[in-house]
């Protein structure tokens, strides 16, 4: 697989921002239709800032706010009617805890395995000497474009015994072909090969340098596909949909899909006696504006601290295509 | 091998070419087994899991026959897709799935290049960086949470977009699903999608800027030839990709977004196989609606993949 002619961006931004004529610091004159431009590049970053930012804003506001206000529509900037009741009652419900630790297991196990095996893949297929990787990276990247389909899977499955079974959260995703090709394209083009020569004289074989070498200078390339990894496992919800029967091993999406799209808010207290039906329907949607913090927070939390990487990740990714 | 010059290590190769087979195989063994035994995870994993499922589409071409499985059964050619193809589910399903999937494909392509060449005219890193951490975020929202807020927005009356709408939830609405859907898509990954662009925009040669300028060029001349022309082979790219599941409607976003009202709208080929497959049993049938796609799928990467080797010079294989 070769890719006719995208080059590698190798040019780091900071530089190009430093040359782009229109920065401050390089004077220049500018034209009335700059500043037009100027205007209307302006108004369409901030319309689309406001566009991706308010329904998170809202459904932040709206778990806080008295739900009598927000369906009435004016909770609309900050909360109103400041009440926790709805996070009172996601605390209390056991099924969300059984899926937050369901899908934490899944997802920790779920990654590590990811890891250990894309990683030393990665690293083998992106040795130039090593012949057989073409064939290997071939029938690794068809299965991308070709699958069996969702009845073969199942049927396998279930001849391996995984329906039913936790491992099925873990071991048929254990390679994202993707992923390893981000991976191998990170080690063949970002890791010196003097380094291997100069392991290979000081007597380190395949594994010592990997361990030693390769792995201390990829932690980018590792955070960045461990959280894809990561993020894939967190948010799976077609798993436990399809292989899964039993509620004890479904993860917190699953359980998610109950109280928010299915409505199966009972648990949580709703439709107990003497309550009307918009009173039902106003905790209810309190419940669930907590519900969707309650587990979109950990996610959202974490990927700012990662957001460094992320540029490198996908831009070697999509080099490689 | 203590050879460190490069001729030496030439010579050796050539040594090495003559040898018998089984020794040249034995050498490699030899040489190789630490990479073997790093790769050989990853290719048990895919073989298990990628090229077993392969070798059982052959099932949409025989009688299922629970005890033998995968393979097992009589051969019956092409009976279950003549079933799908004058099945009346036929039409309807690949309408949607076509409808749904296009619009993705159209708007999911268009808006990212535009964001990305929005972001790449702000001058100061910060700004920069402030926009793409906030549009990158609903990418990590999962589909559950993402139709579980469409649901509570269209909500007729009580939600923030629905009380525009009339009495009726816009989910109901079979013609509205698509919009819908191609819309919730773009808010969600058209920051993420647009990284790819912003680093090759990062790798414009900057006398090309300069020279533009001297040439009298405003920003948006800049844009229209210097910028563009710059992600173009990033763009052609991305466009064969996507292309290769331009029926690969996401199964998950559908599934949920799917209710009694709406199913005229929403039934797509992957709902559909899932279905007669899973929920109904028919594993043969179900099979042959499976590779149905992703046949459909496979001839859309190729020619796609032709085309633009010959008009542009660019192609992934």
């Amino acid at each position: 697989m070769n890719n006719g002619t995208t080059k590698s961006p190798a040019v780091s931004a900071k530089r190009v921002a430093d040359a782009v004529p229109w920065n401050k610091h390089v004077h220049q004159r500018r034209n009335a239709s700059d500043w037009v431009a100027d205007i209307l590049i302006w108004a369409l970053i901030i319309l689309i800032v406001l566009v991706v930012l308010y329904p998170l804003w809202f459904v932040v506001i709206a778990s806080i706010s008295d739900q009598h206000l927000v369906s009435n529509g004016s909770v609309t900037v900050w909360p109103k009617g400041l009440t926790f009741a709805g996070y009172v009652r996601v605390f209390q419900d056991s099924r969300i805890w059984t899926g937050y630790r369901n899908t934490i297991i899944y997802s920790v196990l779920g990654t590590i395995l990811n890891l250990v095996v894309t990683l030393p893949a990665a690293f083998a297929l992106a040795r130039v000497e090593w012949k057989p990787r073409r064939v290997i990276l071939f029938l690794f990247t068809f299965t991308m474009y070709f699958a069996g389909g969702l009845v073969p899977n199942y049927l396998l499955y279930k001849q391996l015994g995984l329906l039913d079974n936790w491992l099925v959260f873990i071991l048929p995703g254990a390679v994202s072909v993707w992923n390893l090709i981000i991976a191998r394209s990170f080690f063949e083009t970002s890791i010196p090969e003097d380094l291997h020569d100069a392991a290979q004289i000081d007597g380190l074989n395949y594994f010592g340098y990997f361990m030693k070498i390769v792995i201390p200078l990829s932690s980018a390339i590792i955070a960045v596909i461990g959280l894809y990894y990561f993020v894939g496992h967190w948010n799976d919800y077609f798993t436990g949909l399809i292989y899964i029967r039993e509620s004890g091993l479904q993860p917190l999406q699953n359980v998610l899909r109950d109280i928010l799209l299915a409505n199966q808010t009972n648990q949580l207290g709703t439709g107990s006696g003497g309550q009307n039906a918009l009173q039902n329907q106003q905790i209810a949607d309190q419940i669930k504006y907590g519900v969707i913090m309650v587990s979109t927070l950990p996610l959202l939390v974490i990927y700012p601290f990662l957001q460094k990487y992320f540029d490198k990740g996908v831009m070697i990714g999509a080099v490689k295509g | 091998m203590a050879v460190v010059d490069i001729n030496g290590v030439v010579d050796n190769n050539q040594v090495r070419r003559s040898w018998p087979l089984f020794k040249r195989i034995i050498w490699h063994f030899k040489h190789y087994w630490q990479l073997w035994c790093m790769a050989i995870p990853a290719m048990v994993f895919i073989a298990v899991f990628a090229y077993i499922p392969m070798y059982g589409v052959q099932l949409a071409f025989r009688e299922f026959v629970p005890a033998l499985g995968l393979t097992g059964g009589k051969w019956v050619g092409f009976k279950y897709f003549k079933q799908f193809f004058s099945s009346p589910m036929f039409g309807s399903t690949m309408i949607n799935t076509f409808k749904i999937s296009l619009g993705t494909l159209v708007f999911g392509f268009i808006a990212p290049i535009i964001l990305a060449l929005l972001i790449n005219q702000l001058g100061s890193q910060k700004v920069k960086g402030f926009v793409q951490t906030i549009t990158y975020m609903p990418h990590f929202i999962s589909t559950v949470v993402i139709v579980a807020m469409l649901n509570i927005f269209l909500t007729p009356q009580t939600g923030i977009i629905g009380r525009f709408f009339g009495s009726q939830s816009t989910l109901d609405e079979p013609n509205a699903i698509a919009p819908v859907y191609w819309l919730s898509e773009v808010w969600q990954h058209c920051g993420w999608n647009a990284i790819i662009y912003l680093a090759a925009l990062s790798s414009v040669d900057v006398s090309l800027y300069e020279a533009a300028r001297m040439d009298g060029a405003g920003r948006l001349q800049l844009i229209r030839y210097v910028d563009i022309p710059t992600i173009m082979p990033t763009c052609v790219i991305l466009l064969i990709m996507n292309m290769g599941s331009v029926l690969n409607v996401g199964f998950e976003k559908v599934w949920l977004m799917q209710n009694a009202m709406n199913m005229p709208g929403s039934e797509v080929i992957s709902t559909y196989t899932f279905k007669i497959g899973i929920q109904s049993f028919q594993f043969s049938y179900g099979t042959a609606i499976g590779l149905f796609n992703t046949v459909i799928n496979f001839v859309f990467l190729i020619v796609a993949n032709e085309i633009s080797r010959r008009v542009s010079d660019t192609s992934i294989f």
